[in-house]
Parts: structure tokens; sequence; C-alpha cells
């Protein structure tokens, strides 16, 4: 009874992860509907990450042993490569590139098929307005503070226009009091967008405030 | 395309070295049709036994190599393990640029200017504590029988390579940690640095000691200048037999070049054996639980000396820079009276024509090793693949193999490809030395990006491509830049492969610097040695301020 077609959601189908003989994950289905978040969550070694680079397209095929497909819309991007499958992805640290500057980070995720450059630079200063950090673009990333860093980065995977946003324990690097609000940042963006979001954490109470379905891993 | 580089690196620089070991071992055996020698017999071997000064060769050769390469090692663990921690670690790394940078012919150059018996050395001291009012004439100091002076010329660009080589090992082991650790057992830190990181740098430092044992056991550029003439050690005893008017002496030549892979071979084989014999009598040492012993004064003991080599190292570049300026410098005045440009403007047709060989030649063998290196670095990432041990040992290979046991093998391979005395024989000569040392420096760095850098840019849609030249190289800038330096440097170094690919007929500064070393008067020497020492430096302070221009407002990156 999956309903993988909802449009615009993001579907694992009989997920199977394998490292030497043992399965990390078995069989997974999972369908995210537009603008819900999914949880999983696991001990460290569980299969967490690798689940993510699976469906990211990272998954070191050499090590590990995958089945199963991921479908973005109803599209099976199983065997595409990253760059095609169009699935956003917010890492622990924000990994800004160091030799860009604010808005050139900004711009590098702004599709190509933008071509005009005033447009270009127009979405990305929007984005920037949308992150509460207006007239930033100049700057070295190295000099913002984390969680400017942090809302930057979720800019840039948004202005990339993703089908779907993956979060790697995107807030355990951030203080107490900045993870409630870019946590909510987050989960504010990918409601209006529309994204389904899929995200691993260690901290229940990132799986509370999503408010969606947990994957508990062993 | 990319999946080509690798193999196609591979070919490029072993080839070379296993055509040339071929084409001189068939040689030694009497075969080489090219001067009428088709019969193979053991002649050249009987004549390269009979010749009179052989046993001191062969003594000699030995001597220097085991000396220099042992105090190398004990000298650059004994500096490392002193400083490393303290705050003169920093200074005590940029100190040594200048001789890492320094081809091995200019630093024994300026030695020679240094410690010869009219050397800067006695003019400092004399006649005040010597009494000399010319210079003695009874003394050797350099070129001295027992090659004294050119373990001297060895050590002073194989303790800074080596110390180089253990700061980069230090940068993967938590050295402080193990040293706190171990303090609070009761160890000494110099105990505690020979029990616990000396063990966990050496299979990082292994390589390069065994470059450092097979450059000192066949050393040609340096003995030229340092070493004693007659006899002289082996290696150069073959190179002058290969450059003999009567062509007969390649026969024995390759004999030598031969034995001289043969003394390599033997030796890398007995140190591994010691090695196996330290870890086993090593363990016991370590588990005995001794809290301080030996390490404790004969470390800094043998500190001392090792930086007063170092400095004399860092002299002899001033002396040739002192001698290229110098007017009139009579003996025993400390400084020259009288400084002019003259050396430079009467050297500059020779210095010109020279530089600009040597440039191209430089630039074009690192251009190459670059882009090679980079590309089998980035097929490596894109397939998730390591390579394993063995490729590291291919890639010292060329390091590891007595030069001039393959380079005439190379020279009468190039001929018969009709390439012998061609800027691309050169070029692809100095790839052979080039590419080992740009992708050594250059694969940590690369193999130490963060991965989610490329991740991220994939998620946002970069093509692989994309990522490469907008990423991955932009954030690399500076290892890149640096590892262009170190190729230059290598170059601009080479001597024997730039004789023999050469055929004699392309001249370089190290050339030249080494054709003029016995005859030509001081100031032209100087001249030479320094402008050979001048560029790679040149190309390292490039190499490290250039990004700091380019990425002012980026932090991250400083």
């Amino acid at each position: 009874m999956t309903n993988d077609r909802t449009s615009g959601a993001l579907a694992l189908r009989g997920v199977t992860i394998r490292l030497g003989g043992a399965a990390l994950i078995d069989r997974l289905d999972l369908v995210i509907p537009p603008g819900d978040v999914a949880t999983v969550m696991g001990p460290s070694g569980s299969g967490k990450s690798s689940l993510l680079a699976f469906v990211a397209g990272f998954l070191d095929h050499h090590v590990f042993k995958a089945e199963g497909a991921v479908l973005v819309d109803g599209v099976d991007v199983t065997r595409e490569r990253p760059e095609r499958r169009r699935i956003g992805l917010l890492f622990q640290d924000d990994l800004l590139f160091p030799h860009l500057s604010v808005v050139g980070n900004l711009l590098f995720g702004v599709p190509a098929d933008i071509a005009n450059r005033a447009e270009r630079q127009a979405l990305a200063e929007a984005a920037l307005a949308d992150a509460g950090l207006a007239g930033f673009g100049a700057r070295d990333p190295a000099t913002l503070s984390g969680g400017q860093r942090a809302r930057v980065a979720l800019m840039r995977a948004l202005l990339s226009r993703p089908r779907a946003l993956l979060l790697d324990e995107p807030f355990s690097k951030l203080d107490a009091e900045l993870r409630g609000s870019f946590r909510a940042m987050v989960f504010e963006q990918a409601r209006l967008r529309g994204l389904p979001v899929l995200m691993v954490t260690h901290d229940p109470d990132d799986a509370e405030a999503a408010g969606g379905v947990v994957v508990r891993l062993a | 395309m990319l999946a080509l580089i690798p193999p196609a690196t591979l070919f490029l620089f072993l080839a070379p070295v296993l055509v040339g070991l071929a084409g001189t071992l068939l040689p030694a055996f009497g075969y080489l049709p090219a001067i009428g020698a088709t019969g193979f017999s053991l002649a050249p071997w009987r004549s390269l036994f009979d010749w009179p000064g052989f046993g001191s060769a062969l003594r000699l050769t030995l001597s220097v190599g085991v000396l220099a390469s042992l105090l190398s090692l004990a000298g650059a663990v004994a500096l490392v393990a002193t400083l490393s921690g303290t705050r003169w670690f920093a200074r005590f790394q940029t100190a040594l640029t200048p001789l890492l940078a320094s081809p091995h012919a200019a630093i024994a150059l300026g030695l020679a200017f240094l410690i010869a018996p009219s050397g800067w050395i006695v003019r400092l001291i004399s006649p005040e504590l010597t009494g000399w009012t010319r210079p003695p004439g009874d003394l050797v100091t350099i070129r001295d029988p027992h090659g004294l002076a050119l373990v001297a010329g060895l050590l002073t660009k194989e303790i800074p390579y080596l110390a180089i080589a253990l700061t980069a090992a230090l940068g993967q082991v938590p050295a402080q940690r193990l040293i706190a650790c171990a303090r609070a057992m009761g160890y000494s830190r110099n105990t505690a640095w020979l029990k616990l990181v000396l063990p966990r740098l050496w299979p990082q430092i292994r390589l390069p000691f065994y470059a450092v044992v097979a450059y000192s056991l066949s050393v040609v550029d340096q003995a030229l200048v340092l070493g004693p003439g007659n006899p002289p050690p082996l290696a150069v005893l073959a190179a002058r037999w290969f450059s003999d008017y009567d062509l007969a002496q390649y026969l024995p030549a390759a004999a030598a070049g031969m034995l001289q892979l043969g003394l390599v071979v033997t030796g890398l084989l007995l140190c591994r054996c010691v090695e196996f014999a330290l870890a086993k009598t090593g363990r016991h040492w370590l588990e005995r639980g001794r809290r301080s012993g030996m390490g404790e004064w004969l470390l800094p003991l043998a500190a001392a000396p090792t930086a007063a080599v170092l400095a004399a190292g860092l002299l002899a570049l001033l002396a040739l820079a002192l001698w290229s300026f110098a007017a009139s410098w009579p003996f025993s005045a400390a400084l020259p009276r009288s400084w002019t440009l003259a050396a430079w403007m009467s050297a500059s047709g020779r210095l010109q024509s020279s530089l600009e060989a040597t440039c191209l030649i430089a630039c074009a063998a690192t251009l190459i090793a670059l882009i090679l290196c980079l590309g089998c670095l980035e097929q490596e990432s894109r397939r998730a693949r390591k390579p394993g041990n063995g490729v590291l040992w291919l890639l010292y290979l060329p390091l590891l193999v007595p030069q001039i046991a393959f380079l005439f093998g190379l020279q009468v391979a190039l001929v018969r490809l009709r390439l012998d005395g061609t800027l691309v024989a050169v070029i692809w000569a100095h790839l052979v030395f080039v590419l080992p040392y740009v992708f050594l420096s250059l694969a940590d760095p690369w193999r130490a990006l963060d991965p989610r850098y490329a991740r991220g840019a994939a998620s946002l849609g970069a093509s692989p491509a994309r990522i490469l030249f907008t990423v991955k190289l932009p954030i690399l800038l500076r290892p890149i830049l640096v590892a262009g330096a170190v190729g230059v440097a290598v170059s601009i170094g080479q001597y024997l492969a730039t004789v023999f690919a050469g055929a004699g007929r392309i001249a370089t500064i190290a050339t030249e610097a080494l054709t003029l070393a016995s005859g030509a008067d001081r100031a032209t020497i100087g001249v030479l040695g320094f402008a050979q020492s001048v560029v790679p430096l040149l190309c390292y302070s490039l190499a490290l301020t250039l990004p700091r221009l380019i990425f002012a407002n980026r932090r991250g990156l400083a």
C-alpha cells in the first residue's frame, strides 16, 4: 500500500544496506510527503549515515552493498549521479566554500539555467534577506558567526532548487539557543517550499520538533 | 580520459628507469652494439676490478654513504625531537627552507667557499686565532681522501629533508598528548619522544630515509666539488668513464653503475634487517618501563652539532652571494673590501642562456608533473579507492635506484629514438625525478580535503569537472603552488639527468656551475651557485605569498 506516487514525495523502497555480511538496514520502506520531516535515529554505526549517503548517491559501493530504490516525486533516481538527483544536503558543519564570499557561495548554488547575471544576483540577495543576513554578501564566510554560517548553508542548498532535503545532524554543533531557532527555520522553509525532509539525528528533541515519522535503527 | 592518466603517469616516469636499467645492465656484460660490442663477457667487470684505485673507491663510497645516512637520520631525529612542541619549532622550519630549496651542487660549492683553507671560516678567525696571514698550504679541508667534506655536504641537504619528512609525519600523530600521557606516568620528555613518538613516525619516514641512503651511496654532483678526485667514489668514477672519449670505457662504466645498484640494494636490504631486529629488541626496551635513560643527554648532545651543520649550510649560501659581489677580498679579511657587479655582468651572457634553458625545462617538467598528479588524485577520489602501499614504493623507485645505474641506458634508448640532446629528452628525464616529489607533496593535502565539500557541491548540482575547477583546485591553490615550487627546485638541481639526456649539448645552471667548479674564478662560481639557489627560493616564496594575496579576504584559507 505504498503510495510513493504522492506528488513531490521522497520515497525509499525496500532499501537494504549491507556491510560485510551484516545488514545495517533491512528492507526499509518510507514515504515522506512534501513538507514533512522524517527522522532516522540510532546509535553510532547503525547505518544512519550510510542511509543518507545512499539516498544522496555517495555510498561507497566497494565497501557497502546496497539494494532498493530512491524515488523523488515518483521518479526513480537510484541510478542517477548525485549532481543529477536534485537532493539537497546539509551537514553537521556548514562547509561553506572558504575561497568564495558569502554571496559567491550562494551563487554557486543557483542553477546554471538561470543565465542572467542580474537575476542570479537578485535571487542570492533575496535569499540573504530571507535569512536575515541582508548586506552580508561581500563578507568572508570565515568572519560570520556559527549561526549565520548555518543559515547561509541552508539558503545555498535551497537556492539550488532541490526536490528533497537531507539533514545530517545539522543542529548538533550549534549551541542550545541557536539550535531551536535554526531548526524551526529549516522546517519552516521546507514546509513553505513543499520539500520532503529526511533527517538523521542523535537528539530526541530534534525528532520531536520534526513531528514526522521516526525510524529507529538498531 | 581521466582514467587513462594513472597508467600514463606510471609509464612516463617508470619506463625511463626500467629501460635505462636494462640499457646499462647489458653493456656491463659486454653487450653494446652501438659501439660494436656484441659478445657477452665478464671483461667489463674484470677491468673495473683491475682498475688500480678500485678498492679505495669502493671503501670511500661505502664509508661516505653509511656515515652520511646514519648521521642524517640521527641529526634530524635529534633536532626534531628537541624542538618539536617548543616555540622554536616554527622558526626552525622556516630556517630549513633555503637549504631545502637549494640544489645539492650549489650548497657544495658554497660549502667549499666556507671551509676551504682559504675560505670564509679561516678568514674570519685569521690571523687572530690562527696566526695565518696567508692560506695554510698543508691543510686539507675539502676533497679530503676520506670524503669527510663530502659527508658534511650531504648532511646539509639530507638533514633538512629528513627533518621535513619527520615534521610532516608528526602532523598525523598526537605527539603532545602521547608525551603528556607518558610524563604523567613519570617518563621524561625525551624518553617519551623516543619510546612513543618516534616508533609511530618511522613507517612514514622509512622511504624518505631509504632515498637518503640511496643518494648518499651514489652521490655525484656534490662529490665533484667536495669529494676526493683520485680515487673518486664509485659513482663519480662511472660518470667519468661514461664521458670518456674512449668509447670502450662505456663497458666498465656500466659495470660500475651496476655495482653501484648492487650496493644500494644491499644497503636497503640491510636497513630492512636492522629495522626488523630493532623492532624485536625495541619492544623489550619499551616494556622494561625505565623512565629515563641515555636519550636524556644524547638528544640535546646530538642536536647541537646538527644545528651547527645546518648553520654552516646557510652560511655556505651566504658565502656564494658574498663572493659573487666581491670586488676585492684579500686573505684574512673577514669580509670583502669592496663590492662590484662585475662578475654578474661578465657572466650575464652565459647566465642568461643557461637560465632560460633551466627555467624552460623546470616549468615544463613541473607543469606536466602537476597535471599528471592532479589527474591521478582526482581519479582516485572519483573511484573512492586509495592505492596500496605498492604504489608508494613505485613512486620512490626513481629516488631509490642510483641515477648512474640507469641514465646511461636511458641515453642509449634516447639515441635510438633520435631524442638525445633535445629539450624534450631533458624535460622527460627531469620529469622522472620531479613527478615523485610533486606527487608526495600534493597527495597529503589533497586527501586531507574534507570530501563533504565535493558532496555538498554535487548536491547543489555541480558536475565533477565543475567541482574540480571551482571548488577543489581553488581551495588547494596553496599546496598546489608549493608542490610546483618543489618540482621547480628538484628540476633545477638535476645535474646527471641533464648531462646524460642532454648529451652534453644542453646547458643549465646546474651543469654550468659544476663544469666551472674546478676551473673558473670564485666570483663566477659564486654567481652561478647563488643563481641556482635563488631561483628555487623565489619560487617557494611566490608559492607562499601568492595565495595570501589572492585570498587576502578569506580567513578560512589562511
